[in-house]
């Protein structure tokens, strides 16, 4: 139990043992004092009707002299009693009701509810530190695929944010400081269906106390935090933190990709997004001509090392080069939001233009100056607030880079489809020309709305139809399991991505490859083609009619009646 | 000498004693047994109960619990009383004044349960 519990009780002992005292000094007296009855007899009050008296008289006084008129004696006990009960009546109730509404105690009570829920989780789950952008955009993402979350943040405003919030199953939520290893394991951190933390918060030595909490109370279960300091990333990574993500990395990178592989780029694009997205266009950024990058911070400064990398000309605008450190290229000093400095870094030859600062006006007013002194500028922005988004999607840049979506994305595809993370990852290996030949073939499959990516997995649970095939020894291939089981002389509108066969990766397998039992797929495709498989793969019948066009005789009656006329 | 400990031994001790002081006696004669013994009996156990709330320790959880057991029974001793005497006004009968004194008589053997953990507590303490 709770140390605070202990201490309320402590706490009730004054005012209690007091109304305890006062209550039997009154009732004693009240039997002592001789009184009279309605004949004049010398009666005595008994204990029953002084214990009654005495409760009404000093709660609410008013209830009359009972059973018989009180006699002067009675009289002058009774009005110091008043007072005296009274007065102890109030003091000690007011104290026990004030102990209970106490708001240590009010928490404990609020955090022994929360670890009742957790202990009653019987489904896995993630836990979820830190509650803000991210975290929202990521429980969403998780709950929309039926995962579960838990979520510590250590504002009630956040909390209270998230059981407004219209979710798809039911994410329990605790106030408090994640950095105590306490909270985190009220919130689950040792349960056995924990499968994973997320360090969410936007202090990086938060996350970095959070990992290494998870990683030595629960040394098997993934840690992925969020980070944008490079100092950290190397602490984190050293204690085996599973997944770094550094929103401002991540985005570097992919602007890097889409500078040299526009396909390849687009192809990581619409895979990684969610259910009902819109599949976006290719975007072309610039390969020569100057960049000018306004905003030197931690965002400037990976875009601003991809770039050069990428071997392009870089010019770099910033209001505060001594705090930020400056870089090898050209730097401008001033904040990019009037012409004047825009001009000065040469912005009418330019051919990109990032607006990377920590502020969305002035990113938002960068561009609108930019674009009047050149139109044909590409141009990136970087989203600092959510609720700015029907502004940024007004200026119409680019490229928006918004660090909590881009870290919820990655993340959800990390812990949602560990396939499909493996398979982004590969494909960056691929040339170009490959991924543009893949981005045709599911533009063929699908229409406005992204892809559905899914696994399959050849285990007894998740496909027990094709297992019981495969078992028997009989030979059954890819392209066969792509047939529609209502009509087979269909496809079902999908492609197969990668297989998964003992530790080994294969890119697009081929459509004449014999199946095995414990492989695994990763598909994409309409999600049509992704219910007609799951038929396949578990109903036996669905699957001969597949094999041989035949349906099967279902019932015991009819097995038996179909044996006797083959013998 | 811990004037907090001493106060607890008192009241204890003193709710076993009163206990005894009414139990003792004829079973069912009510002139051997006074209501106001009765009445003391009750708020020293009163007393004592409060008294061990907030003990964080094991021996502090058993003692709560005798008493509660303890003053469970003499609640139901002065119910019984108050129902013989006032509601059927049947009048202290010696069924009822043998119900009334063997109830008390289990409190007692609570307080007695008290009183031995006490000491044990105190013959373990070797302070």
């Amino acid at each position: 139990m709770n140390n605070i519990f202990f201490l309320i009780f402590r706490r009730m002992r004054a005012p209690l043992l007091t109304l305890i005292l006062t209550y039997s000094i009154a009732m004693l007296g009240l039997v002592l004092i001789p009184g009279k009855d309605a004949d004049g007899n010398v009666w005595h009050m008994d204990f029953f009707h002084a214990f009654y008296f005495v409760s009404f008289m000093s709660s609410t006084i008013g209830f009359g002299e009972i059973p018989y008129t009180f006699t002067a004696g009675q009289r002058l006990w009774v009005s110091f009693s008043i007072f005296f009960t009274v007065v102890v009546w109030l003091y000690s109730i007011g104290t026990v009701l004030a102990l209970l509404k106490d708001e240590t105690f009010q928490n404990a009570l609020t955090e022994r509810r929360f670890a009742k829920q957790i202990n009653r989780l019987r489904e896995s789950f993630y836990l979820v530190c830190g509650y803000g952008q991210t975290g929202e955009a990521l429980v969403k993402a998780l709950t929309d695929r039926n995962q579960h979350a838990v979520v510590i943040d250590i504002l009630q405003d956040r909390v209270n944010q998230l059981k407004l919030e219209n979710l798809r199953e039911y994410v329990p939520g605790l106030c408090g400081d994640a950095r105590l290893p306490a909270h985190l394991l009220e919130a689950g951190l040792e349960h056995p269906l924990c499968e994973g933390v997320v360090a969410l918060t936007n202090s990086n030595e938060v996350n970095l106390k959070i990992a290494i909490t998870s990683k030595l109370l629960h040394p098997d279960i993934e840690v992925i935090c969020r980070a944008d300091s490079h100092d950290i990333e190397k602490n984190m990574a050293s204690f085996g933190t599973d997944y770094i993500i550094d929103p401002f990395d991540a985005f570097a990178l992919h602007l890097a990709t889409a500078i040299q592989a526009p396909c390849l780029s687009l192809l990581q694009d619409w895979l990684s997004l969610g259910r009902r997205d819109m599949l976006n266009e290719p975007v072309y950024p610039p390969r020569k001509g100057l960049w000018v990058v306004c905003g030197y911070g931690r965002f400037g400064k990976a875009v601003y090392d991809k770039l050069v990398q990428e071997g392009l000309e870089v010019v770099v605008v910033e209001a505060d080069p001594d705090l930020t450190g400056k870089p090898k290229s050209p730097l401008v000093e001033g904040r990019g939001t009037e012409a004047e400095t825009l001009l000065e870094a040469d912005i009418e030859r330019a051919a990109g233009l990032v607006a990377g600062t920590d502020n969305d006006a002035n990113n938002l007013s960068i561009i609108m100056t930019a674009r009047e002194l050149n139109s044909d500028l590409f141009v990136i922005i970087r989203q600092n607030r959510k609720y700015n988004d029907p502004v940024i999607h007004a200026v119409g840049a680019d490229m928006v880079m918004l660090p909590s979506e881009i870290i919820a994305n990655r993340i959800r595809v990390l812990l949602g489809a560990p396939l499909q993370h493996q398979f982004v990852t590969l494909v960056t290996h691929q040339e170009d020309g490959w991924a543009c030949e893949l981005i045709s073939r599911i533009s063929a499959l699908v229409t406005r709305h992204a892809p559905e990516v899914w696994e399959v997995a050849f285990s007894e649970y998740d496909s027990h139809a094709v297992c019981a095939y495969v078992q028997r020894g009989k030979p059954l291939t890819l392209g066969e399991l792509m047939t529609d089981p209502r009509d087979r002389a269909c496809k079902l509108p999908c492609i197969p991505l990668m297989l998964l066969r003992r530790n080994d990766y294969f890119l697009l397998p081929e459509q004449d490859l014999k199946v095995q039992k414990d492989d695994r797929f990763l598909f994409c495709g309409s999600v049509y083609a992704k219910n007609r498989m799951e038929w396949t793969l578990q109903n036996e019948n669905a699957l001969s009619y597949i094999l041989t066009g035949e349906a099967r005789p279902e019932g015991w009656i009819w097995r038996r009646l179909r044996k006797r006329e083959v013998t | 000498m811990n004037p907090e400990k001493v106060l607890f031994g008192f009241f204890i001790v003193l709710a076993l004693t009163l206990n005894f002081g009414f139990f003792v006696g004829e079973l069912d004669n009510p002139d051997h047994h006074h209501v106001y013994e009765l009445f003391a009996v009750i708020v020293v156990n009163l007393i004592a109960t409060v008294l061990k709330f907030g003990d964080r320790t094991q021996m502090g959880a058993v003692l709560l619990a005798t008493s509660l057991v303890a003053l469970m029974q003499l609640f139901a001793a002065a119910l019984v009383w108050t129902l013989a005497v006032h509601v059927t006004e049947s009048g202290l009968t010696t069924v009822t004044m043998a119900s009334i004194v063997s109830l008390s008589g289990g409190a007692m053997l609570a307080n007695v349960v008290s009183v031995v953990l006490l000491i044990i507590e105190t013959v373990m303490l070797r302070r």
